[in-house]
């Protein structure tokens, strides 16, 4: 374990004594992508502890979906160092990502439409029966139905029929589709970038009550959203982003929603960050 | 256990709550197509009231007019074994044009491992190679037809994953070039006179036999198998597929070996059929094999579609055929109702589709 507790470098004078003492999941240095001459992120230092939910806010534009496509390998990043668990990472794609236990929701959803909710679970990790057979090895329906509806289960989602294919289904369905693939998986960090953003009220509180399940088995978690309340339900910690740049880095207790906001527009910038934006 | 219900969540897989299966719409158009020809064969005054599928001979050991039945299955079984191969590229969303200039090819390859040295005392007129090729075992021509037909398909499948050339052209340049081998291999002349053994692959009712076991061994492989879905992933969301781990490049490339390597077989069922392969054999077998998918329900944008869908298309196709000889129209109408029916199977689906999208 390479995993100093610098917590000088995220700047709080007084860190969670939990997430203090508690493992770092996830640690970013530099983390930097350009895309030609656009800087979309610009020397990222973040921290995520055992357990702990963060936020990541900002305006559009900001660079927070970049941030994620750059620890999960979706890109190749430009500059800056990744460690997952006090290792070094540096992933070719976002499959290796998965396989070291980042579970992703993109903010555009990877589903296929034409299979049903287990199918989709499992696409690519099915279960597996006379497996010497090769590529032609047998699916073992059973079990991943039963798996499939475990995880559903332990997040209270809704699902008219699991048997059905996913084409037909509400936004909100198929957002807790591709969540349920965390609770499915037991990850060691889950990533969701907007997943309420296109969400009905309902559809949104059933999603947060997955985030809220998540937090109780203590899997942590990073979400991206521009929903105010929720992130103040929600999670541990804001993280704000504006114009590619980490501006604040604030826990809960010690902010609210005014607070946060001036960080997002540039009203205000984090004392550690100045000279930053 | 038919109707479970799961905690808080009222979850459920209850299995006679899934959608209605797409094909039994097209058993029900079958069923309507043959009742169309049994009406016909009643009504027109020059059919004299003969049955079209039912046995009116008064023979107490058979209901139905087997030879009628035998023919209409018959008649379409070797395109119908191409078409199990088109129906898993199409789920893909890709297609195959190549198959039928690949049956000729296969035909003329598997056919000159297949010759006899005699024939009726005298050397084989149509030899195409020495001695050291006559009388060969049966699994000689087999392999060899069956490993040319795998390469073609890598060659498809390799331009299409890899090189990301369109299906539609990669298999219509492979269309063009093995109608260039057939015709190459034996400088345009037909080879002929087959040793009885491979003779006996293409005899009375085996391509029936074949065409129906395949279609059995291909639909456990699609609905029961990693391969099956994975195929249906890619065609359903090639870049879900990709992100959920799968080899995508790979499986295609597999995908289209196995189509070409059954269009080869079909190749050596149809020469060993006709004791003789010729370099213009499987004439628009192709369009005919992507027409059974089609009317079988599959998407040609990928990810729906099935054998048992493809396998009655195939007999919806063997109906038309008949019931068009049966009451003595010829060729010309088999084509015109044959195309009409095509578009017809494809609004009824579009239709069908929109209906599912509306009740959701
Ligand atoms: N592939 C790309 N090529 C060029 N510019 C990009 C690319 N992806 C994102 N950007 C730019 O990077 C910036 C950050 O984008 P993004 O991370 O998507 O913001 P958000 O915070 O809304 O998720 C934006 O200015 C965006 O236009
Ligand atoms: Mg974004």
């Amino acid at each position: 374990m390479t995993s100093e507790t610098d917590t000088s470098n995220t700047g709080q004078a007084a860190p969670q004594p939990d997430a203090a003492s508690g493992e770092i999941v996830l640690k970013t240095e530099d983390l930097t992508k350009h895309y030609g001459g656009v800087h979309a992120l610009e020397g990222a230092n973040f921290e995520l502890h055992k357990g702990e939910h963060v936020a990541i806010m900002g305006d559009n534009g900001a660079g927070k979906s970049t941030f994620v496509r750059q620890i999960t390998g979706v890109e190749q990043r430009t500059r800056g160092k990744v460690w997952l668990y006090g290792e070094e990472v540096n992933f070719a794609g976002p499959l290796d990502a998965r396989e070291a236990g980042i579970e992703t929701v993109f903010q555009t959803l990877a589903l296929a439409d034409d299979l049903d909710v287990p199918d989709n679970l499992f696409l690519g990790r099915e279960m597996t029966k006379l497996d010497w057979l090769g590529p032609f090895r047998f699916l073992d329906y059973k079990g991943m139905r039963q798996a499939t509806i475990d995880g559903l289960n332990k997040t209270a989602v809704k699902i008219p029929n699991i048997r059905n294919t996913i084409r037909y289904m509400s936004g909100g369905q198929r957002q807790c589709v591709a969540i349920a693939r965390t609770a499915t998986f037991h990850s060691k960090l889950t990533i969701m970038d907007e997943p309420t953003a296109a969400l009905g009220v309902q559809e949104t509180a059933q999603v947060e009550n997955i985030i809220s399940t998540l937090k109780a088995a203590g899997e942590p978690l990073i979400l991206i959203s521009h929903n105010m309340r929720q992130v103040m339900d929600l999670v541990d910690r804001i993280v704000v982003f504006r114009r590619g740049r980490m501006v604040a880095n604030l826990r809960k207790e010690e902010t609210d929603g005014q607070d946060v906001v001036a960080y997002i527009t540039g009203a205000k910038t984090g004392a550690e960050f100045e000279g930053a934006a | 256990m038919a109707d479970t219900s799961h905690g808080t969540g009222g979850l459920t897989f209850d299995k006679t709550k899934r959608s209605w299966p797409n094909e039994m719409n097209i058993l029900l158009a079958l069923i309507i197509i043959i009742v169309i020809f049994e009406i016909l064969g009643q009504v027109l005054p020059y059919m004299k009231g003969q049955s079209f599928l039912f046995d009116t001979k008064d023979r107490f050991d058979s209901i139905f007019n087997e030879a009628r039945l035998q023919i209409i299955i018959l008649q379409v079984a070797i395109i119908g074994i191409i078409a199990l191969g088109v129906t898993q590229v199409i789920i893909t969303a890709g297609i195959d044009l190549s198959s039928g200039p690949l049956v000729a090819a296969t035909a003329m390859i598997a056919m000159s491992f297949a010759q006899t040295e005699l024939v009726n005392g005298n050397p084989n007129p149509k030899a195409i190679f020495g001695t050291w090729a006559m009388d060969l075992p049966v699994v000689v021509p087999v392999v060899i037809g069956l490993a040319f037909g795998a390469m073609i398909g890598a060659i498809n499948g390799t331009f299409v994953a890899y090189f990301r050339i369109p299906p539609f052209i990669a298999t219509l340049g492979m269309f063009l070039v093995c109608r260039g081998i057939a015709l190459w291999w034996s400088e345009g002349r037909p080879v002929s006179f087959p040793t009885e053994q491979f003779a006996f692959i293409g005899s009375g009712m085996m391509p029936v036999v074949w065409f129906l076991s395949l279609a059995v061994i291909f639909h456990v492989i699609l609905r029961y198998t990693v391969y099956g879905k994975h195929t249906y992933a890619i065609g359903s969301n090639e870049e879900a597929a990709r992100m959920s781990g799968i080899n995508v490049k790979r499986h295609k490339v597999l995908v289209y070996m196995l189509a070409s390597m059954l269009a080869a077989f079909a190749g050596i069922v149809l020469s060993a059929k006709a004791s003789t392969a010729q370099a213009g054999m499987g004439e628009f077998y192709e369009l005919f094999a992507i027409a059974m998918a089609v009317i079988g329900g599959i998407s040609l944008t990928g990810g729906r579609g099935s054998i048992i869908g493809t396998v009655l298309g195939a007999m919806v196709i063997g109906v038309i055929r008949s019931g068009f000889t049966y009451v003595k129209l010829d060729g010309s109408y088999q084509l015109m109702a044959m195309g009409g029916i095509i578009v017809a199977a494809v609004i009824l689906d579009q239709w069908r589709q929109q209906r599912a999208a509306a009740q959701s």
